[in-house]
């Protein structure tokens, strides 16, 4: 789950981390206010789930009140990725000597938390590792001992050569770690990592993900979810426990499992579709699951043939159908539909579908094909 | 022959009184496997179907039935712990199927099983089948059969569908492994593969990735130095966006690394040839057989 840099600054404020203070408007108006409780020039930050805000225009300096009105005002008004920016963060213009990157991510290799840190901060940390590795390090922590002083030290070492600042941003570094490691984060990020011209190191953005698993056990950071930065059928989903990822292509796709949906999508493009989303019902789904799967790719307009493609092993074929009829008897189709399934109760499903006036293929191959044909002549017509 | 699983497995199962492991437990028991015992604390000294014993801890049950391999079905706050109890009781295979563990709790799991000499596969995973000798986990036994390709898979339902299509073609199997798709994962495809290549019954394997990370990358460079059978593969998720995570934990394309179009150019440089759909699969076996 992604939250906003506001609440990872909060969190990050709460390990100790030095950031400067700062709070949100959803108003040109709020955020004038703040630029006058503040004084001076401050930095007026679109809170969008979404990377390279400032290249799309929504981080800009304000040197006065008025001026963050006008700027709130356009930022409040920007898209950046699909994303509708619904507030800014204000906080006030540091100055800034040196630019650093420190970031914590779940290395698969190592199997551990591993720091990643480069003086060459401020820009994307992906072309920092492919066009100068030699800027970057990294460094995996023991799980069962965390980050010691002298790692920290290590890395802080390879970003500055003042000794203070280095124990400074070793520091930061093992407060990171630990907000990283309370929070069941997959990444903590904090880019940049700044100087000012008087020595300090400061925080100026802070950014987290955290691990969809941990949610559960972990209800104040699942408060912190943001259902207005997201696509409305995807939080319609979720809540229905099933993942579903909006695509661009005609073909509603339905399927149990993530390895089969992505291979179902693929074969759509193989044989010439394009794929409208992925969706994945799940293990062991229950007829309801089925109906809302329904709703939600029936709700797309784009959508011109609905393709199920379900392989029975915890999902019982039978329950599937089941969801189908019903489904479709509350809100007939407005589209053809293609049925794939075979597995566990194969047999009962088939005659539901039939007496239903469906009917139903076993073979992947042939209802790809069939649903990419019913598709492409829907949209010709 | 087969690998990690054979006739002489003797299973544990962890949350054998559970909604999915009685379910699965019966599953197994019909198919053949030697369930010997079941865990679910507070529930030691009663049966499960009449038969099995179940104990209140792992430790009990091994000492108590000699039992050398675990499946865990315990829901997701309880099952790292499972699995180090597990180790700790001295399994030698530990098979975790459970859904939804915490990354965090894996990168504290994953040194605590190393350290003990045990094997872990998953969690996150449908478990692994030696077609008419033992099957741990879910994979339904009806679409296997034995023979002498082996497969590794990092998914679960797509493993099915090419496992069916092999069996339809007459292409039985000597394992089926699922080792998951979660970031952090106990057994991977290299270990996987080696074991193959040392299985005397193994003729040529079948290898199913997916997108996020690097480790078919990594499997396929293993490939050209270390195997001599024939390996075949197949990649899902060429359709998928960047930055998505497409139901799977480890399913994600982060940056510039973890396309379908960089794993599948990494499996023909090395020498695997690609299926460019599940069903091509058998025919790829059947060139090289």
């Amino acid at each position: 789950m992604n939250i906003h840099e506001y609440q990872a600054k909060e969190i990050f404020r709460s390990h100790g981390i030095p950031i400067p203070e700062g709070d949100i408007a959803t108003t040109p108006e709020q955020a004038e206010a703040l630029a006058k409780k503040y004084g001076g020039t401050v930095v007026v930050k679109a809170q969008v789930h979404a990377g390279g805000r400032g290249k799309a225009g929504g981080v800009k300096l304000a040197r006065n009140p008025k001026e963050a009105r006008e700027i709130a005002e356009k930022i409040l008004a920007l898209t950046i990725k699909d994303l509708l920016v619904k507030k800014v963060l204000v906080t006030p213009a540091a100055d800034i000597a040196t630019e650093a990157y420190v970031g914590v991510i779940i290395d698969r290799a190592s199997k551990r938390a591993t720091f990643m840190v480069s003086p060459a901060g401020g820009i994307d940390i992906e072309e920092v590792a492919a066009k100068t590795p030699e800027k970057l390090r990294k460094l995996a922590v023991d799980p069962r001992y965390g980050l010691q002083t002298y790692e920290a030290m290590e890395l802080g070492f390879f970003l500055y050569d003042d000794v203070k600042q280095v124990r400074a941003a070793a520091k930061i570094m093992q407060q990171l770690y630990a907000a990283f490691v309370a929070s069941g984060a997959s990444l903590a990020e904090i880019n940049p990592l700044v100087t000012t011209p008087d020595g300090k190191v400061l925080a100026l953005d802070a950014k987290m993900v955290i691990d969809d698993n941990e949610l559960d056990r972990k209800p104040e950071l699942a408060a912190l979810r943001d259902e207005s930065a997201e696509a409305p059928s995807e939080v319609e989903a979720r809540n229905a426990s099933l993942t579903f990822i909006k695509l661009d292509g005609n073909v509603g796709c339905i399927v149990n499992g993530a390895g089969l949906a992505m291979a179902t999508m693929d074969l759509v493009k193989y044989y010439g579709g394009e794929p409208a989303n992925f969706l994945d019902i799940g293990g062991s789904s229950n007829p309801e699951k089925v109906v809302t799967a329904l709703k939600i790719i029936t709700e797309d307009p784009s959508v011109k043939a609905i393709l199920f493609n379900i392989f029975g092993g915890i999902t019982r074929t039978d329950d599937v159908a089941n969801g189908i009829v019903t489904a479709t008897k509350k809100t007939p189709l407005a589209v053809p539909i293609v049925i794939r399934l075979t597995g566990t109760n194969e047999e009962i499903a088939v005659k539901i579908l039939e007496d239903n006036g469906f009917t139903a293929l076993t073979d992947m191959d042939e209802a790809v094909q069939r649903a990419v044909e019913l598709a492409t002549a829907k949209e010709a017509a | 022959m087969s690998i990690f699983i054979d006739s002489g497995t003797r299973l544990i199962v962890q949350g054998i009184t559970g909604r999915d492991g009685s379910f699965h437990a019966k599953q197994m028991i019909e198919y053949g496997t030697t369930v010997v015992g079941g865990v679910t604390p507070g529930k030691g000294g009663q049966k499960f179907e009449g038969t099995v014993p179940i104990f209140n801890t792992v430790s009990q049950a091994v000492k108590a039935t000699g039992g050398n391999t675990t499946v865990i079905y315990v829901p997701p706050p309880f099952a790292a712990d499972a699995m180090m109890e597990a180790a700790d009781a001295g399994v030698s295979l530990i098979v975790a199927i459970t859904e939804g563990v915490p990354v965090m709790d894996m990168t504290r799991v994953y040194p605590f099983v190393r350290e003990r000499g045990a094997r872990l596969l998953g969690p996150n995973c449908p478990g692994l089948i030696s077609p008419g000798k033992s099957k741990v986990g879910i994979i339904p036994g009806r679409i296997c059969t034995p023979g002498s390709i082996g497969l590794v898979s990092r998914s679960g339902t797509l493993t099915y569908e090419v496992v069916y299509q092999m069996t339809r073609a007459g292409l039985g199997q000597t394992t089926c492994v699922g080792i998951g798709g979660d970031p952090i994962n106990g057994t991977n495809f290299i270990d996987c593969l080696a074991a193959f290549e040392a299985d005397k019954d193994t003729t040529s394997v079948v290898i199913i990735g997916e997108i996020g990370g690097t480790d078919e990358q990594e499997a396929a460079r293993y490939v050209k130095e270390n195997m001599t059978k024939p390996v075949v593969g197949f990649i899902a998720g060429q359709t998928a966006p960047p930055g998505r995570r497409m139901g799977h934990a480890g399913a994600i394309i982060s940056g510039s690394a973890g396309t379908a179009a960089e794993k599948i150019q990494a499996f023909e440089e090395n020498g695997i040839a690609v299926a460019k759909r599940p069903i091509d699969v058998v025919g790829l076996l059947k060139a090289r057989m």
